[in-house]
């Protein structure tokens, strides 16, 4: 499925004669590899989930942090290099912060969206530099218009709002699995419990590195602010999640066996 | 910036009544030849709208360049700004709010906030208040915030308040408004307070005069008119 480069491959700057930059394909995949990051707009306000693989036993669960907030009102998730991941938050904190300041209001949230996707593009066309290996899902709360809103800002610059999204190794059939939801009544307690699941559904305990679970939220509890969700209801997922990955389980057993 | 104020060849008083005493009035501080806008300018909230007043004067020393200026810009639909202060600076500062607010709109897709014109201005006249020699009052109506009023005097500190008064004219009229003014006045009364206390500034400053320009600005629009003698 994958064409070869071929020569069009070795910079950002080059096209390939079927139109593609594979420079801008290639930080992609390495999203694409990355754990997997949920996030989804509900009723009541909007959930992200990022299944945090632990690279050693040693560290500390709460480094390794993947979610980060920009200002007050919004707030991101990282997927694919870390590192890549900590550039884009600074300058979005950096960009709200500034706007601020000139405009005396917080940044809408699709006007940060929009600076950070020039930003992001940037570096998809210059020679000298490398696109971002990353994608960042935001979270942001609009003051004027009273609403919650999703985007998810992808390597090649271009930022989209959604009302679920899913990157990395599990995106595929957490979209299927976000689909099934009715969002429009979903809550964000129940909404947490849900992608839960879906990172334990799509995370194969054979093949990946163990992991922890790590949630952000913005809603009408916190105030509209982008937050940590506490550690409880990050357990009464978890724990919630297992259980049904288990009975899912037990019902395949029950089904082979009646069959 | 001591330096190059009398690099500018501003008159050295100039430059030593700034030092000393920035609360003397504004004709010794504008450069030779510069056209000032000795002024008195006012505004006042009410509930569901502001009126802005100003009077329409604008002086060079003695002679009268202008006896029917309009010193309430429009910055946007329904945000205004009294200028004061030198007419040149203040035209500049209103341009560049003017475009600044025209693209943020564009970009935010609605009506800007009066708090935002009233940013835009304070940073231009903050960072640029060694060359600028501006005092103005921003006001509007907006639909998050209803009718309000900012301050930025000569610093560029920016104040929002109930009302404000502005200009050389000013000085003579605190103990008037502050008299007269009382929370939560009808269109009506604010018109009346706005009217008499500007009369009262225009018969006491020589470089205030002319006639009293009116603009109301609410959620129904921007209501103008001028008031002779």
């Amino acid at each position: 499925m994958a064409s070869t480069g071929a020569g069009y491959d070795l910079s950002p700057t080059t096209f390939s004669p079927d139109g593609r930059i594979f420079q801008v394909e290639y930080a992609t995949k390495a999203v694409e590899n990355s754990g997997t990051v949920i996030g989804i707009r509900c009723a009541d306000g909007v959930v992200v989930g990022v299944e945090k693989v632990m690279l050693s036993k040693m560290l500390l669960p709460s480094s390794n942090r993947r979610v980060a907030t920009v200002a007050p009102h919004c707030g991101v998730a990282q997927a694919g290099l870390a590192a890549d991941g900590r550039q884009v938050v600074a300058r979005a904190r950096e960009e709200a912060d500034s706007y601020e300041d000139t405009f005396g209001i917080p940044i809408p949230p699709k006007v940060l969206a929009q600076r950070l996707g020039e930003y992001v593009h940037y570096f998809t066309i210059h020679g000298a530099l490398r696109p971002f290996g990353a994608a960042t899902m935001v979270a942001a709360y609009d003051d004027r218009e009273k609403t919650h809103q999703l985007y998810v800002l992808e390597p090649n610059g271009v930022c989209l709002r959604y009302f679920g999204a899913a990157l990395g190794k599990g995106r595929q059939s957490a979209k299927s699995e976000i689909e099934k939801l009715d969002l429009t009544k979903l809550t964000c307690k129940e909404a947490i419990k849900q992608i839960a699941k879906m990172i334990y559904t799509t995370h194969d305990e054979s093949k990946d590195k163990p992991f922890l679970l790590e949630f952000a939220w913005l809603c009408e509890e916190t105030n509209w602010t982008y937050q940590l969700v506490s550690q409880d209801l990050v357990d009464e997922a978890d724990a919630w999640a297992k259980k049904e990955l288990e009975d899912d389980d037990d019902d395949d057993d029950d089904e082979e066996m009646a069959s | 910036a001591r330096d190059r104020r009398a690099a500018d060849a501003a008159p050295p008083r100039a430059a030593t009544m700034m030092e000393a005493a920035p609360t003397v009035a504004y004709d010794g501080m504008l450069r030779e030849g510069e056209v000032s806008t000795g002024t008195t300018i006012m505004a006042v909230a009410y509930d569901g709208g502001v009126v802005m007043g100003a009077d329409s004067r604008v002086s060079t020393g003695t002679y009268i360049a202008n006896r029917v200026s309009d010193k309430v810009s429009g910055l946007h639909d329904k945000i205004f700004m009294c200028r004061s202060g030198s007419a040149a600076d203040t035209q500049a500062i209103s341009d560049y709010v003017r475009h600044y607010l025209s693209t943020h709109a564009l970009e935010v897709g609605k009506p800007p906030l009066v708090k935002t014109a009233a940013a835009l201005a304070k940073r231009i006249c903050y960072t640029n208040k060694e060359q600028l020699l501006a005092g103005v009052i921003i006001a509007g109506y907006d639909e998050a915030d209803g009718g309000s009023v900012y301050v930025i005097p000569l610093g560029g500190t920016c104040l929002p308040v109930p009302f404000a008064i502005g200009g050389s004219g000013s000085t003579y009229i605190y103990g008037h408004v502050d008299n007269q003014y009382k929370a939560g006045m009808s269109l009506a009364e604010c018109k009346k307070f706005v009217t008499e206390a500007v009369t009262r500034a225009m018969a006491r400053d020589g470089s205030s005069g002319g006639i009293i320009r009116l603009v109301n600005i609410s959620a129904d629009g921007v209501d103008r008119e001028y008031l002779t003698v």
